[in-house]
């Protein structure tokens, strides 16, 4: 088979992974929640949402209608080929899924307001790229949804109030946008960089693993401390109150300018849907997140 | 905590009866409205137009679903509430004027939203966000779709269901609302947090 060809398959089958089976370090987070949550209602909603999970698995169905907004990670080998055919492969791969798993299409043109109908358009699905040794080229695909991102927030701090500053922030964040990015949520955080640079971090911080911690013990205890400040909140499952309001907290960062402190929040929401293979120079291909279940 | 089931038209009477945490369920037809249709529903008011449907006494759900279309049927696939916060801007106008009893959505809703239940007689009921798989296995027939020019996420979704819930009522017509009380305890709550992590405020 031709490169573009598997790469087009094995961007259809990761999205088609990620939109129906949640990874097993969320499930595992959101099993823990229910068996830990106080709050009687907060316990309805984590028992209503671990069995849409197992309905969404049986019925291979999307675990939630936002399929969300199609980004693509590419870590590409410096050495492979056809590289240049890749975006059109996802751009395939993403019309092909929007019809046949299905996905809600949810690309609209911002001037006019008209929904494109398969997902695609100006920038749509976005391709993020990362060039690295070798000649493997790995797809990841996060599927994230309007509620959640509609609450992310970057903001430019006082750098002479350096780490407090940031908490601050987090945790206002966290109480602003309350039951709106369906939480238990995910906290993506990234500081230093810039504007740009670090609300990139921080939606790439949502794609690591829940119990990997930071592998800097400073920052695993800014990672920690954090946590514990958001399931403090009472804001719990839905919004409706309860001890669960954050499954975990991921803190990333870049250097900064003397003159300037960026930082970002990302949130994802409970539904935390993510899948990544490998694709090898001859063609084989490893799938890492989720084994094949079709 | 009561368990009420309850069959569309939904009298204001019916309405009346649930309070906060009373858990809701719904049979008969629910209609999806998101944004664009609520702000369309409520143009159409003001020109005299008649909806494509009576809501009367019907429930409203804010959801924009993934659907499929096999010849001239549609099946929902996955059907979970989308935030409720962005209909704030019409929602008592809409309660007033199409006589809807039950809203159905996720994330809560304002004082006005709540003032407007407590004046008509409706319930917000709060179903799980993301549990799109739940929802759409209580609907047994998508019975029509209006307004399909506006996107399917948009469109006015005619559902038929059954027992579709369950719903958290956390905002009754008695004028209580469970989202502005967490709301309430997260602002104290938010004052030890910041003692803790050592912060002025």
């Amino acid at each position: 088979m031709e490169k573009a060809k598997i790469v087009e398959t094995v961007a259809f089958n990761i999205l088609k992974q990620a939109v129906i089976y949640l990874p097993e370090d969320v499930k595992q987070a959101l099993e823990k929640a229910y068996a830990e949550e106080t709050s009687e209602t907060g316990k309805t909603q984590l028992k209503a949402i671990l069995d849409n999970i197992e309905l969404a698995e049986k019925h291979q169905a999307p675990v939630c209608q936002d399929t969300g907004t199609i980004i693509f990670y590419v870590k590409a080998g410096a050495e492979a080929e056809g590289l240049d055919k890749i975006e059109e492969a996802l751009v395939n791969a993403t019309r092909r899924a929007t019809k046949e798993v299905p996905l809600r299409p949810n690309a609209v043109d911002p001037f006019t307001g008209k929904n494109s109908g398969d997902n695609t358009g100006r920038n749509i699905p976005y391709v993020n790229w990362e060039i690295v040794d070798g000649e493997d080229v790995e797809l990841t695909v996060m599927t994230k949804g309007g509620g959640s991102e509609n609450v992310c927030i970057g903001g430019m701090l006082v750098p002479g109030e350096g780490i407090k500053g940031l908490k601050k922030f987090v945790v206002d964040a966290v109480i602003k946008a309350g039951a709106k990015p369906c939480p238990p949520n995910i906290l993506g955080i990234a500081i230093g960089g810039g504007a740009d640079i670090s609300m990139k971090l921080a939606k790439k911080a949502l794609m690591k693993p829940l119990n990997e911690p930071n592998s800097d013990p400073e920052i695993a205890k800014l990672e920690k401390e954090i946590f514990e400040a958001a399931n403090m909140t009472g804001i719990g499952p839905m919004g409706l109150g309860g001890k669960t309001t954050v499954l975990g907290v991921h803190i990333d960062y870049a250097y900064r300018h003397p003159a300037s402190f960026p930082a970002a929040v990302a949130f994802n929401c409970w539904a935390a849907r993510r899948a990544s293979a490998r694709i090898h120079a001859n063609g084989t291909v490893e799938y890492l997140t989720h084994k094949l279940k079709w | 905590m009561t368990v009420y089931k309850f069959k569309t038209p939904i009298s204001e009477e019916d309405a009346r009866k649930l309070k906060v945490n009373d858990v809701l369920y719904v049979t008969g037809t629910i209609v999806t409205a998101r944004d664009q249709a609520h702000k369309r529903a409520l143009d159409f008011f003001k020109q005299g137009k008649p909806l494509p449907i009576d809501l009367t006494g019907l429930a409203v759900f804010h959801c924009g679903p993934v659907v499929s279309k096999d010849g001239d049927k549609w099946t929902a696939i996955a059907a979970g509430p989308t935030t409720s916060t962005r209909m704030d801007i019409f929602e008592d106008e809409f309660i007033k004027n199409f006589k809807v009893r039950v809203i159905i959505g996720k994330g809560g809703m304002g004082k006005k939203t709540t003032d407007a239940m407590a004046k008509h007689g409706a319930v917000y009921g709060a179903f799980t966000g993301g549990a799109a798989i739940l929802a759409a296995r209580a609907i047994k027939k998508v019975r029509g779709v209006e307004w399909l020019d506006l996107g399917t996420p948009e469109a006015l979704w005619i559902f038929e269901v059954e027992e579709f819930g369950p719903l958290a009522v956390a905002i009754d017509s008695h004028g209580n609302n469970i989202f502005m009380d967490v709301q309430k305890k997260v602002e104290e709550n938010k004052q030890k947090i910041y003692q803790k992590l050592g912060l002025t405020p």
